[in-house]
């Protein structure tokens, strides 16, 4: 289905084509079609309630953990399946990343913290731990801060540190893709200024999609951007497009602050 | 002005001054009454063993009688001042207190010479020291003497513990012999068959081992006890006490505070470590201890992790329908089931039930007799466990409940399972208000009494659950327990009056027992705080 507002991606990293949720009897997504750029920023915007966050979660599956969940169409990741029933759904998250709204670090340290991935897939090795964290945490900018105190508790950090050291432990697993749902939401203005400066750096390594109500920081950080309305997809294209000539007028309305 | 002070009256209802004071006089008067009982139980509790002075009443009709005073009041019909003095001598007078009108006292002073005798039997001695029969005929003896024979008498009392120890061990083989017979017999073994044989001659040669070591026992006994003390009370009557009866013999009213603090250090000694006398009403409560501390350690074992598991599974696993919000509400209810219904419970289905069946289906031969059919600390401590199970469910899902999404979320995100992210995250969060609930269950477990009464706690146990003899741990068998000992001593006892000093003493104890368990868990739990809820968030 060609759509004036909607570019196609050559071989997107994750392709979706008519991606329908369900809450129960709701309908959140009415059925979704985009592909996401391999190493690049995708944003996703839109007003409260639109479903981007929803979206984005159905791509490493958390949405199964709500009851009554149904998901409908295809999504795939390097074209595999991903609402195959039979997928490895810990395999799936090994490789997509997350990042969310509210830093959520374990009650560990922050060595402890960082390697959880690693650990909970198997890896012990002393070295290899140790090389992970050091390469993780200079990742997320934040090794000279912590490696005097890699062993305190992580609770003991700033905001806007446990948010960089929750991206950390997500890159440590080293994913394709880092999803980040509204990673800035809960931050100072030097704290966001911090992380967006890191999510520029990723974009070398990572394929990241992320979700933000700021049409600054969606303008500075992201490549492309995907403008979200009552659970369609309004408009897909590049960023710089998007913000000087959007073809919908509701993007415009939207970007220029006269509604959402 | 007027419409002020009316504003003014509006604003001090309405910023609830007055319910700050109520609440704060709530508070008051519960700390009070806390502070009241532990105050009670210490003043009655922590004087018990103190040597007290001996005072002699010489009366003005009949003969003086020498004591150790206990309260002073009026008597409720003349108003006249009376004093009740503890005058021991049980087996002269028949009673251990009287009390003594003030008008009928003539005199009355504190000889230095006043011996108290603690005896194995009819509680204490007050008089006089006279003679010493050391099987030679009695003669006149000062106290040196009489300390040296009693010392003597000790020594000379080992053989005789010794063939003791030997009769009990005996009575065990012989309940074996005659278990493995039961066994036989049970199997359809005849008389004739060479096992069978085989053990009646053991049993025979046990029988006359027995035999030769009672002679001996009372050879050595008879010889023994022909050494006695001769004491005279206050009013001149003897009192004869062979010496190895005599526990403690000591003269109070010589004694300076640093004999006096010696001779409570060895009271709390035999407290502790001591083996209960007279009916429970002296001596010490070790039995009783070890029974206490046994039970709530085996009930914890059981009530701990089942109560934790159920909790994971309510708050983790079960999907939340009406038959969960039905389960947790009869959880929470079951909390507040009177405990005497699980005692019934504990009776009907652990003792006649579970330890019914398995005597069927082991011990056969051994009935009518119940092995495991019978009351035991295995049963009591599991009653105990399913009456504190729900506590400790219904805190480990208030626990785990508590835990922010974002955590839990985290965990999954980065590819673990649910059980991975039970173990490695939220169990540890959760532990703290786990084991809240559980310093909760473990103080009411250590404090109940009522099904306990039913499901295996004796006033005196024969044996501990815990000894040297294999397999070390008998969990079959009956028990003591510090609660229940404070109701038969202070309510079924004989001498309820002389028992009332160990009431407050078991009391005492079993409040700090019920306090050093829960400060060792709430020291576990504040570690684990720390570990796991620095900061915020």
């Amino acid at each position: 289905m060609e759509h004036p507002a909607i570019c196609t991606i050559a071989e997107p990293v994750i392709a979706m084509s008519n991606l329908r949720l369900f809450y129960g009897p709701a309908e959140a997504l009415h059925g979704i079609t985009m592909g996401v750029p391999r190493q690049r920023v995708t944003a996703l915007i839109g007003p409260s309630g639109c479903g981007k966050s929803t979206l984005l979660r159905c791509v490493n599956r958390m949405n199964d953990l709500i009851d009554g969940v149904r998901v409908v169409g295809s999504l795939s990741l390097d074209q595999t399946e991903i609402n195959d029933p039979a997928l490895d759904v810990i395999e799936l998250r090994r490789r997509i990343g997350m990042v969310f709204q509210k830093s959520n670090p374990f009650p560990k340290s922050v060595y402890e913290n960082v390697v959880y991935g690693l650990r909970i897939a198997g890896v012990n090795q002393r070295e290899v731990l140790d090389e992970a964290v050091e390469k993780s945490l200079a990742g997320a900018g934040l090794w000279n801060e912590v490696k005097d105190r890699l062993h305190e508790s992580a609770l003991g950090l700033s905001g806007g540190q446990m948010q960089r050291l929750c991206i950390a432990r997500a890159i440590a697993v080293q994913p394709e893709v880092l999803l980040m749902d509204e990673p800035c939401s809960a931050l100072d203005p030097r704290s966001t200024a911090r992380i967006e400066e890191l999510i520029v750096e990723l974009r070398r390594d990572f394929t990241i999609i992320i979700v933000t109500h700021n049409m600054q920081q969606a303008g500075r950080v992201s490549d492309f951007t995907a403008f979200l309305y009552e659970g369609n997809l309004v408009e897909y294209g590049p960023t710089r497009g998007i913000f000087t000539k959007p073809v919908c007028k509701q993007t415009e309305d939207y970007i220029t602050g006269r509604f959402g | 002005m007027k419409m002020t002070s009316q504003q003014r009256r509006g604003g001090f209802w309405r910023e609830g001054e007055p319910f700050v004071w109520v609440s704060g006089a709530a508070l008051a008067a519960v700390l009070l009454m806390a502070a009241l009982l532990v105050i009670v139980v210490m003043a009655n509790g922590v004087a018990v063993f103190w040597p007290a002075r001996q005072t002699v009443f010489e009366l003005r009709q009949g003969p003086a009688v020498m004591g150790v005073v206990q309260q002073e009041s009026r008597d409720p019909k003349t108003g006249a001042r009376r004093v009740q003095v503890k005058i021991a001598n049980r087996d002269l007078y028949g009673l251990d207190f009287r009390w003594l009108d003030a008008p009928d006292i003539r005199a009355t002073r504190q000889p230095a010479d006043a011996v108290v005798l603690e005896r194995r039997e009819y509680g204490n001695v007050h008089g006089f020291l006279r003679t010493l029969d050391l099987g030679a005929g009695a003669r006149p003896a000062t106290w040196a003497e009489f300390q040296a024979a009693l010392r003597r008498a000790r020594l000379d009392r080992q053989p005789m513990d010794r063939v003791q120890r030997d009769l009990s061990t005996l009575g065990g083989q012989m309940e074996k012999v005659r278990l493995s017979l039961a066994k036989l017999r049970y199997h359809g073994r005849r008389d004739d068959d060479p096992a069978v044989v085989a053990l009646h001659a053991r049993q025979a040669e046990i029988k006359a081992e027995f035999a030769l070591q009672v002679a001996a026992f009372d050879r050595l006994a008879i010889e023994i006890r022909r050494r006695t003390v001769g004491m005279a009370d206050a009013g001149g009557r003897e009192i004869i006490t062979p010496l190895i009866d005599v526990i403690r013999a000591n003269q109070p009213n010589r004694m300076g505070v640093p004999a006096k603090t010696w001779f409570y250090a060895g009271k709390l000694w035999e407290l502790f470590f001591g083996e209960p006398r007279e009916s429970n009403t002296e001596g010490g409560l070790f039995p009783a201890i070890v029974g206490t501390v046994m039970m709530v350690f085996i009930m914890s074992i059981f009530s701990f992790p089942l109560g934790v598991v159920t909790g994971v599974y309510l708050r983790e696993y079960a999907r939340d329908g009406w038959l969960v919000r039905l389960v947790r509400i009869a959880v929470n209810n079951l909390a507040g089931v009177p405990s005497i219904v699980y005692g019934i419970f504990g009776l009907g289905f652990f003792v006649y039930g579970v330890g019914g069946a398995l005597d069927q289906l082991f011990f056969p031969e051994r009935l009518p007799t119940p092995t495991l059919g019978t009351g035991g600390i295995l049963w009591a401590s599991l009653t105990l466990a399913l009456l504190t199970v729900p506590v400790v469910i219904v805190a480990t899902e208030e626990a785990l409940g508590a835990i922010p999404k974002g955590v839990r979320d985290g965990s999954l995100a980065l590819g673990a399972t649910k059980l991975q992210t039970l173990t490695r995250v939220l169990l540890p969060m959760a532990s703290p208000g786990i084991m809240t609930g559980f310093i909760l269950a473990m103080a009411r477990a250590a404090g109940e009494v009522a099904p306990l009464m039913i499901t295996g706690v004796v006033k005196l146990a024969p044996a501990l659950p815990l000894d040297g003899q294999y397999p070390f741990i008998h969990l079959e068998r009956k028990f003591m327990h510090l609660g229940f000992h404070i109701y038969d001593i202070g309510f079924q006892s004989p001498n309820v009056e002389a028992a009332k000093p160990m009431v407050f003493v078991t009391t005492l104890l079993l409040v700090l027992i019920v306090l050093l368990m829960s400060a060792a868990a709430i020291h576990l739990r504040n570690t684990m705080k720390r570990r796991y809820t620095l900061g915020s968030f």
